[in-house]
């Protein structure tokens, strides 16, 4: 395994009276993608919110490339170069498919100030970001959402992409503009943690995986060990990859 | 690509209401010419009350918080106006418009100045503490108008002060039988200008593209790597100073200022805003105008029940839109 890029060591978290992470270790290798998979209500979810600081960890250390952001807020921890699609997908249903991806934008003020190469590149991955450009992003199919949620995390460069269930409701064709387009970006050298419930997808992409079960990671390993091995996959997912 | 997605297509529906109001009484109020004096005076007071409430809109969509104490900086705003107008008697006095004009800019602009300031503290001391739990906003900022009223009597005095208009904007212009004020006209335009300044921010410059986007959903803003709980500050000092100017246009429109004037148009904006759509600068105008009118045409035909009529609006159209004219979506 590369150097760890993020490293959650004995992370709970707290929601009002509902205690949901119960010490979570998890390290995220540099340059590769990650699988967080689990059942639901396993804690993935708030594992990323915690990691974005979306919800505070009420113990443990969480980590990015050695800095402590445990206590970081929200704001500053996306600052480091870290995207974040929720599950929910985040897009501004009001504002444009355009403005949407400007706001992600950071550095630019103006849409013209997008690297056009990298929009271009955006397109071909996901068409109908361009084909729909203009028009309200609420007006969007759920798929369609997607592929701007996730184009939106990917407008600018950045070092690691954080994204929950990119595949969730979306039809087979879509599906594999998603994984082509996380194929291109594990191969530009960004480091991508997923949490998805779509095992093929899973499959396809993950170099390494975590299973989470009851608020706790409760296996770490490589992907392919994990899709190789039909009694581990029964006994962590109640399921054959 | 799939026709049922359009581009922008601006809701006509809520925007029809106000030329319907005010076709609908025309028949009932009978004289053409009164009817357009009362249209006149109608769309004024829907402007200033516009100027007051387009902030307070924002304040509640970008943070979720109820600002009851809102009505000090609109009595703030008419006191400090009283103060430089009346140290510019020379100029309010003369009857021509440009020296009038002279002295009216500079208290509309003190007066933001001041009620901006005084919403920056506002906000950092009473404010902040509670983000999050509504009943406590409630009550605090409730207290906080409260003081600033009190503090109003301290410094101003607790005596009702005239604030009277400046001599070129006094009068009415004639068109046939029907009178329109000039101050009335005055309002109309500066409520358009400031209209026209927020759409202009909120639509095309990246400020207003976050704005926007906080009133939608301001965790994910926050996930962009945009500090909101700064927007959101910058958001009610300007708030606040527009209150400020929406207080002296009140005071010239009431001709008068007294510590509580803000406490009554209170009741006024919320209707207005809740009304729009909470967070909706588009719905907030067109609330404004209809409880304009509304007050209006009852104050002449049914003067018992003015108050009562902007109610049974609110109830109206939350029967027809339960978010409001202009909801904001993911809210």
């Amino acid at each position: 395994m590369t150097a760890p890029h993020l490293t959650l060591t004995g992370v709970h978290t707290k929601i009002g009276a509902y205690h949901i992470l119960h010490g979570v270790d998890l390290v995220v290798p540099r340059g590769q993608l990650t699988m967080l998979l689990g059942r639901n209500g396993a804690g993935k979810t708030t594992t990323l919110r915690t990691i974005m600081g979306l919800w505070t960890a009420s113990a443990g250390r969480i980590e990015f490339d050695g800095k402590d952001i445990t206590h970081l807020s929200t704001p500053e921890i996306a600052n480091l170069n870290i995207a974040y699609v929720p599950e929910t997908m985040g897009i501004f249903g009001d504002l444009s498919v355009k403005e949407n991806m400007l706001l992600a934008a950071r550095g630019a003020q103006h849409i013209g100030d997008i690297d056009d190469t990298r929009l271009q590149w955006i397109f071909s991955l996901f068409p109908a970001v361009e084909k729909f450009w203009l028009y309200p992003a609420g007006k969007l199919s759920g798929g369609q959402k997607q592929m701007l949620a996730v184009a939106r995390a990917i407008v600018e460069p950045r070092e690691m992409l954080i994204i929950d269930e990119p595949s969730k409701g979306l039809a087979p064709a879509i599906v594999n503009n998603m994984i082509h387009a996380f194929a291109e970006l594990k191969a530009s050298g960004v480091t991508i943690l997923l949490v998805e419930q779509n095992i093929s997808f899973a499959k396809q992409l993950g170099d390494h995986v975590a299973v989470m079960d009851n608020g706790r990671v409760i296996h770490t390993g490589t992907m392919q060990a994990l899709a190789d091995n039909n009694k581990l996959q029964h006994e962590l997912l109640g399921l054959s990859i | 690509m799939n026709e049922s997605k359009k581009k922008f297509d601006l809701d006509w529906a809520p925007l029809m209401l106000v030329p319907l109001l005010a076709l609908a009484v025309l028949p009932v109020i009978g004289s053409g010419s009164t009817w357009l004096t009362l249209t006149v005076a109608g769309l004024a007071m829907g402007m200033i009350i516009f100027i007051i409430a387009s902030g307070l809109t924002l304040v509640f969509g970008l943070m979720d918080v109820l600002n009851f104490g809102h009505g000090v900086f609109i009595a703030l705003g008419a006191f400090v106006a009283t103060s430089v107008l009346g140290a510019m008697g020379d100029w309010t006095g003369s009857q021509q418009l440009w020296r009038n004009l002279v002295a009216v800019f500079p208290a509309m602009l003190i007066a933001m100045l001041v009620a901006g300031a005084v919403g920056l503290a506002f906000e950092r001391f009473i404010v902040r503490p509670v983000y999050g739990q509504h009943l406590k906003q409630i009550l605090i900022t409730m207290g906080g108008m409260i003081i600033g009223e009190e503090l109003i009597k301290v410094i101003w005095g607790p005596q009702q002060i005239p604030l009277p208009m400046p001599e070129g904007m006094r009068g009415a212009i004639l068109i046939g039988d029907a009178a329109i004020e000039k101050f009335r006209l005055l309002a109309v335009v500066i409520g358009l200008a400031v209209f026209a300044a927020l759409a202009w921010t909120l639509t095309r410059t990246k400020i207003g593209l976050l704005i926007r986007a906080g009133v939608q959903d301001r965790e994910m803003v926050e996930s962009l790597g945009y500090r909101i709980k700064r927007l959101f500050v910058g958001v009610f000092v300007v708030g606040s100073a527009l209150a400020g100017l929406g207080g002296v246009m009140w005071g010239m429109y009431q001709q008068s200022v007294i510590p509580q004037m803000g406490a009554q148009v209170n009741v006024l904006i919320f209707i207005v805003i809740i009304v729009g759509g909470l967070g909706s600068t588009g719905g907030a105008l067109i609330g404004a105008l209809l409880v304009g009118l509304m007050a209006n045409y009852t104050g002449f035909l049914a003067p018992k029940v003015a108050l009562f009529s902007n109610i049974a609006l609110m109830a109206a159209v939350l029967l027809w839109r339960p978010q409001g004219l202009y909801p904001i979506g993911n809210r």
